[in-house]
């Protein structure tokens, strides 16, 4: 659905904010981009949706060029901004039906209100926005993105500041989209949001698209497991008779961290070596449990290690 | 790029929503420029006016009138164009309009259409309110149409460029406030300027509001400080200035986008 290659930009002061970033979104799917704070995440969209000049590079939305081709594939895209910006002043249903209109699409009232109503904004419609809630006025600015029934959503940092109910019900509508076959590319800081939502992930680090994943895939390949072994008696060191084995001694003692990768090969025989260790050194095994690395952890050492 | 290219639903939107903007600020944006002028028609017009002499013929209510509404034109045209950019461009609410499939020239007709209707609609009040005040003839009622409506458009692009380059609410006030008020107010609105010495006359005639004025007014009595095609060929030089700038801004992003 949209094909970036080769884009770089070089802001006026000498700014690299992307350095020849290639990156195939699909049609129909969820896509989150992560991204520590000033990874250029909201310069790609702002390139994409033409709000930035690119320095290098080109951007196709269902094959028309974002440039040459600007007003097909403007057409095609729905943005909702990172920051709250509303004309204070107008209602929510004026500025929802004005932003459809400057797409260039004719008025269409019980769409607006299909919009408006999915989103739980119709008793409002008649408010002016500076009477609105901080999430309520989150949600005029996707209502105003999906006026002009884009193909494209893209949602910058969209639960940036909302609670968690809200932030449920913005993931509700985000699921009902895609349904209705709206490819979505999200933003965001919160990896639970990208581990709920998404299908596919793009890490963007300093500028650089670092991976794009199938979200399974990318936990299981990278999700390395935590075993943990509560111990009957307490043990100041890792006897070393088992120092072959990745291990760490936590609480105080009374437990044993292993950590594994469960993807590979060997990691069976592994834990089966490691408990016939115990076994042999004579350490009693009070309780054991397993824990799957979270996105968040592999994002984390993720970014750590290519830093 | 040809009419039929326009994306006019667009272009409507944008037109009509900047219209109800200034609808929304009634007092603002109409009720106190068009007072604001009728105080002087009061205070020139009738009251001291009528001690002054006659100005080429003209008595000084009615010699006042053209340049009058030429100054409202100039400073609202102006604050009107530049405030409806600057302040989407302040808010953030700007990225809307980048992002939508709109040209240029789109974006300039929706914002400078509005700002440029807004000031002919007050100078069409004013004209009528100085009726009330002062009687005044129109001579050549096309031609002063004409004139105000170039200059209307020329201004409101001038605004638009301001409303692009300031970064700040004072610079959005800088330029009408320091520049546009002194050039009108020594462009020959009060005086002709034949009643300056002779080295006064020349400097005059490097200020542009001169040759507006100075049109202006002949298209109502027939008499002019300079010929009033002299006027009309500056004005479609200031509006030709005006366009190459607002072209190049876009052309480079400057200001809107990096």
């Amino acid at each position: 659905m949209i094909r970036v290659e080769g884009l770089s930009k070089t802001f006026a002061g000498g700014f690299q904010a992307l350095k020849d970033v290639d990156l195939t979104i699909r049609r129909g799917e969820i896509f989150a981009l992560l991204g520590p704070n000033g990874a250029g995440k909201t310069t790609l969209i702002s390139v994409i949706c033409g709000l930035v000049n690119a320095s290098r590079g080109r951007v196709l939305v269902d094959d028309h060029d974002n440039v040459r081709d600007y007003r097909a594939a403007r057409r095609l895209i729905g943005l909702v901004p990172q920051e709250l910006t509303n004309e204070a002043f107008t209602t929510v249903w004026d500025t929802v039906s004005f932003s459809r209109g400057l797409f260039g699409k004719p008025g269409d009232p019980a769409h607006i209100e299909r919009v408006l109503r999915a989103l739980t904004l119709w008793d409002k419609r008649h408010n002016r926005l500076l009477e609105l809630s901080g999430g309520m006025k989150r949600r005029v600015l996707i209502a105003k993105a999906l006026s002009h029934e884009p193909q494209v959503l893209f949602l910058d940092e969209p639960t940036a500041g909302v609670d968690v109910e809200l932030r449920r019900e913005m993931w509700e509508v985000v699921r009902a989209l895609r349904a209705e076959g709206v490819t979505i590319i999200l933003t965001t800081h919160y990896i639970e949001e990208a581990e709920e939502m998404a299908d596919r992930i793009g890490v963007i680090r300093a500028g650089e698209i670092v991976l794009v994943e199938e979200k399974h895939a990318l936990m299981r390949k990278l999700g390395s497991k935590e075993l943990t072994l509560h111990l009957h008696e307490p043990l100041d060191s890792v006897p070393p008779a088992l120092a072959g084995h990745a291990l760490a001694l936590a609480e105080e003692g009374h437990a044993l961290v292993y950590t594994y990768d469960a993807t590979s090969e060997q990691d069976g025989s592994s834990i089966s070596g490691l408990l016939a260790d115990l076994e042999a050194v004579g350490l009693r095994v009070k309780d054991l449990h397993t824990r799957q690395s979270s996105l968040e952890d592999i994002f984390v050492s993720l970014v750590r290690e290519r830093r | 790029m040809s009419i039929k290219n326009l994306n006019l639903q667009s272009v409507k939107t944008l037109y009509l929503a900047e219209m109800a903007r200034s609808l929304r600020t009634v007092l603002q944006s109409i009720v106190s420029p068009v007072i604001s002028t009728s105080l002087y028609f009061v205070v020139f017009g009738a009251a001291i006016g009528t001690r002054i002499s006659e100005v080429d013929g003209v008595s000084y209510g009615a010699f006042i009138v053209p340049g009058l509404i030429m100054l409202m034109l100039l400073t609202q045209s102006v604050s009107n164009a530049s405030f409806g950019i600057f302040f989407p461009r302040f808010s953030g609410s700007i990225y809307e309009i980048l992002s939508a499939p709109m040209s240029y020239v789109e974006i300039v007709l929706g914002y400078v259409g509005a700002a440029a209707t807004k000031s002919l609609i007050l100078g069409a009040i004013v004209l009528v309110t100085a009726r009330l005040f002062v009687p005044y003839s129109i001579d050549h009622p096309a031609m002063m149409v004409l004139f105000l409506v170039l200059t209307a458009v020329t201004f409101s692009l001038l605004g638009f460029i301001i409303g692009i380059w300031a970064d700040g609410f004072e610079k959005l006030q800088l330029v009408p406030l320091l520049v546009i008020t002194p050039l009108t107010f020594l462009g020959g609105t009060f005086y002709s300027i034949d009643m300056l010495p002779p080295f006064w006359q020349a400097v005059t005639l490097a200020n542009p509001v001169v040759y507006l004025v100075s049109g202006f007014r002949w298209s109502f009595y027939g008499i002019s400080d300079v010929s009033p095609l002299v006027s009309l060929a500056m004005i479609l030089l200031f509006l030709g200035a005006a366009l190459a700038v607002v072209a190049w801004i876009f052309k480079t992003g400057y200001r809107l986008k990096p």
